[in-house]
């Protein structure tokens, strides 16, 4: 019986860890219904912008006060994750501190990872103030209708009560090991506790027995809450604390104004041009398997896989739409709607393909127009507004101009003004009806 | 004294044997559009004072493209590249200058992956290297005293990450430049990109030129500058619809200086 919680602990880890890696493999499968598309190029500055806009957060400061508070929750994470790993060494042997051996050293972690708890708990008060009691636009726009609302609250409440268990597990602890007379074992004097000090007059009347269960408690929900928030991730707008480090990684290094060429249509288009060939000449054996399948995109799987990773990343905050020239005056259109419905749809596809052995059944829906509306896309001034606030490399843009590109050139539903522009460009070579003779005539009017 | 412009055109050059220093890519509203061709006519005064060496295709241009790319027709727009990059490229085009940050945009990027290589300039760039190189002197003072905003063109800024080169020559007319709230990377779009130039409004409360005039009004200034035809257009209809257009005018960057230097 002496190894129970050893055992518990690990078995807790196993399936933690387990069912967490179970979702990433079904995230990665569905990123990768997404079209290939090469990114294999530049290296180095790939890694840079990870570098400078995920770990180092440049884009997330442009907005200061917002941006302030995150990176101090984000550096608190990644810095109280070292006591993560102390505690599951703790968990699997059944020792107490083990890191304690490090001395001032340790003392130093401590100290700091209660002052960071503290901040944490500070900037996350304040975040949930901005949320849902100042009530900032962006946090209200349509799109965030109950789930993402309260996707957002529920992280906010996981943080402070992990913060707080951390906080009062180490007031406990300190409780023992200030007790006069308490048994000589495992609550060795170790650490440095200048937030969670103040929390001991809590544990005035308690005897040692109570004491260590309120810090057995405290240790076992804090790491039960972390495996559990690991978990949430995967159904969360949370998942960014992952992804936004491919994102940027594979965020496109091009400049914003540069839209990419359909190489299918480059084909289609010289060979129009090219005098010789012969028009009527039946296409040679086998080349119909040439022709691509559509132009454009109207759901998920005609997307890149760069763009999915990017729905998957988006973490709802909504810096594009409130930045979005269109959505600003009150048309349909929303950038962060569009990352929205990209992953809702990408999660309706995979479940398609779990619920039918691994292949998707067409399920009479996609996202143009089941998801996402003309009249969005069709709002979009390709201003670049919303590609360049976003703080993690997303690009909305790239996903309007590929629905775009399947109404005008599958289904020819453009609103009819730009019908009438485009017939101009092709008879005239000018989106207005004057004739390219007179393109000089300006020289002497 | 319009006829005074000179105006050679590429094939004036080629029968004399010669090429131009800098291809002026006069581009579509530049050509049409009656209150762009002010512009492109200011620019043109810019290009012979300086006594820059420049040709325009005139009859033998045709449209980039870019809008018909940007409303979704890679079709159009490929076969309307296809087309002007087989002319550049028979005249052994090196470098174009435009003063549309659309067409500089659409030339510059998109062109190369279709064969089209060219060092692609923007007017306001061109302008401050005659500035700078001494061949362009700015001395007048008509706009002293005088407040300018300048709005950035999404093509131009955001898309290019061009946000001095028009700062530095509006700083040339002693003017005070006064920036907008959303300036630089944050800048508002003045509501034409995208295809929307040629198409109304979805259904919204309020259009985004007004919006961005209000940005402008802000600012208290005698002149908004632009830097794009389409962005000129906007503002200017913006500023009637905020009925200011007795006090305000909207000029683009060339034209600022070509009536600086009463040119």
């Amino acid at each position: 019986m002496q190894y129970l919680p050893n055992i518990l602990f690990a078995i807790t880890l196993v399936l933690g860890i387990g069912y967490f890696t179970k979702n990433v493999k079904k995230l990665i499968r569905n990123i990768k219904l997404g079209k290939d598309i090469d990114v294999s190029d530049n290296k180095p500055e790939r890694f840079k912008n990870m570098m400078r806009i995920a770990f180092g957060q440049s884009k997330m400061v442009r907005r200061p006060i917002a941006g302030i508070l995150h990176v101090i929750v984000y550096v608190g994470f990644i810095i109280i994750n070292i006591e993560v790993l102390e505690i599951i060494i703790d968990g699997l042997l059944g020792t107490h501190r083990v890191f304690a051996f490090m001395g001032g050293f340790y003392d130093f972690l401590i100290g700091s990872f209660e002052i960071l708890a503290l901040l944490v708990i500070v900037s996350v008060v304040v975040f949930w103030i901005r949320r849902n009691v100042i009530k900032i636009n962006r946090f209200w726009n349509k799109e965030m209708t109950s789930w993402p609302k309260n996707d957002a609250n529920y992280i906010l409440y996981f943080e402070v009560v992990l913060m707080c268990l951390f906080l009062i597990m180490n007031a406990a602890d300190l409780t023992i090991q200030m007790m006069p007379g308490a048994p000589d074992n495992d609550y060795a004097n170790a650490g440095c506790y200048p937030v969670s000090q103040f929390l001991t007059p809590l544990f005035d009347s308690f005897n040692y027995s109570s004491a260590v269960i309120v810090e057995r408690a405290a240790w076992w929900l804090h790491i039960l809450g972390i495996l559990t928030f690991l978990n949430y991730l995967y159904f969360s707008k949370h998942l960014h604390i992952l992804l936004a480090f491919p994102n940027t990684y594979y965020g496109s290094l091009k400049p914003k104004g540069q839209f990419n060429n359909l190489e299918s249509v480059t084909k289609e288009v010289r060979l129009m041009m090219d005098p010789n060939v012969d028009p009527f000449a039946a296409p040679p054996e086998g080349a119909d398997g040439e022709m691509p399948s559509k132009f454009g995109a109207s759901d998920v799987q005609d997307l890149s896989w760069v763009q999915l990773l990017g729905a998957y990343t988006c973490t709802e905050c909504g810096r594009c739409t409130s930045s979005c020239p269109a959505n600003l005056t009150g048309k349909k259109l929303s950038p962060r709607k569009i990352m929205m419905d990209t992953r809702d749809r990408l999660e309706e596809v995979g479940k398609n393909i779990d619920a039918n052995k691994g292949e998707f059944k067409d399920d009479g829906k996609q996202l143009l127009g089941d998801y996402i509306k003309h009249e969005e896309l069709w709002a979009c001034t390709t201003c670049n507004a919303c590609v360049e606030e976003c703080p993690v490399s997303i690009d909305p843009l790239s996903i309007i101009l590929e629905m775009r590109r399947y109404l005008v050139m599958e289904q020819s539903a453009a609103p009819a003004e730009l019908n009438n522009m485009m017939t101009n460009i092709e008879n005239n070579g000018a989106p207005w009806p004057y004739n390219q003779m007179d393109r000089l005539n300006w020289k002497n009017e | 004294m319009s006829n005074e412009l000179k105006v050679p055109t590429m094939a004036d050059f080629i029968s004399e044997g010669k090429q131009p220093e800098v291809l002026f890519w006069v581009g579509s509203a530049g050509s049409f559009d009656d209150r762009a061709k002010k512009i492109t006519k200011a620019f043109v005064k810019i290009l012979n004072k300086a006594n820059v060496d420049f040709a325009v295709l005139g009859t033998e241009e045709s449209c980039t493209g870019d809008v018909a790319k940007r409303a979704g027709n890679e079709f159009l727009f490929q076969m309307q590249a296809l087309m002007n990059i087989e002319v550049l490229n028979a005249y052994e085009i090196k470098k174009i200058v435009t003063c549309d940050p659309h067409s500089y945009n659409c030339l510059k990027n998109e062109y190369p992956g279709l064969g089209g290589n060219y060092e692609v300039i923007h007017h306001t760039q061109f302008i401050q290297e005659l500035i700078t190189s001494g061949r362009l002197k700015v001395k007048g003072s008509l706009y002293k005293g005088k407040r300018i905003t300048f709005h950035d063109p999404c093509y131009l800024g955001r898309a290019n990450n061009e946000y001095n080169a028009p700062r530095e020559v509006l700083n040339n007319t002693k003017a005070t430049i006064v920036e907008m709230k959303l300036h630089k990377h944050n800048a508002l779009c003045c509501g034409a990109g995208g295809a929307q130039m040629f198409k109304e409004p979805e259904k919204g409360d309020k259009d985004i030129n007004v919006l961005r005039t209000e940005g402008a009004l802000e600012t208290s200034p005698n002149i908004i500058a632009t830097a794009c035809p389409y962005c000129n257009t906007m503002m200017t209809d913006g500023v009637k619809a905020k009925e200011k257009e007795l006090e305000i005018s909207v000029l683009d960057i060339a034209e600022l200086i070509a009536n600086s230097e009463e040119l």
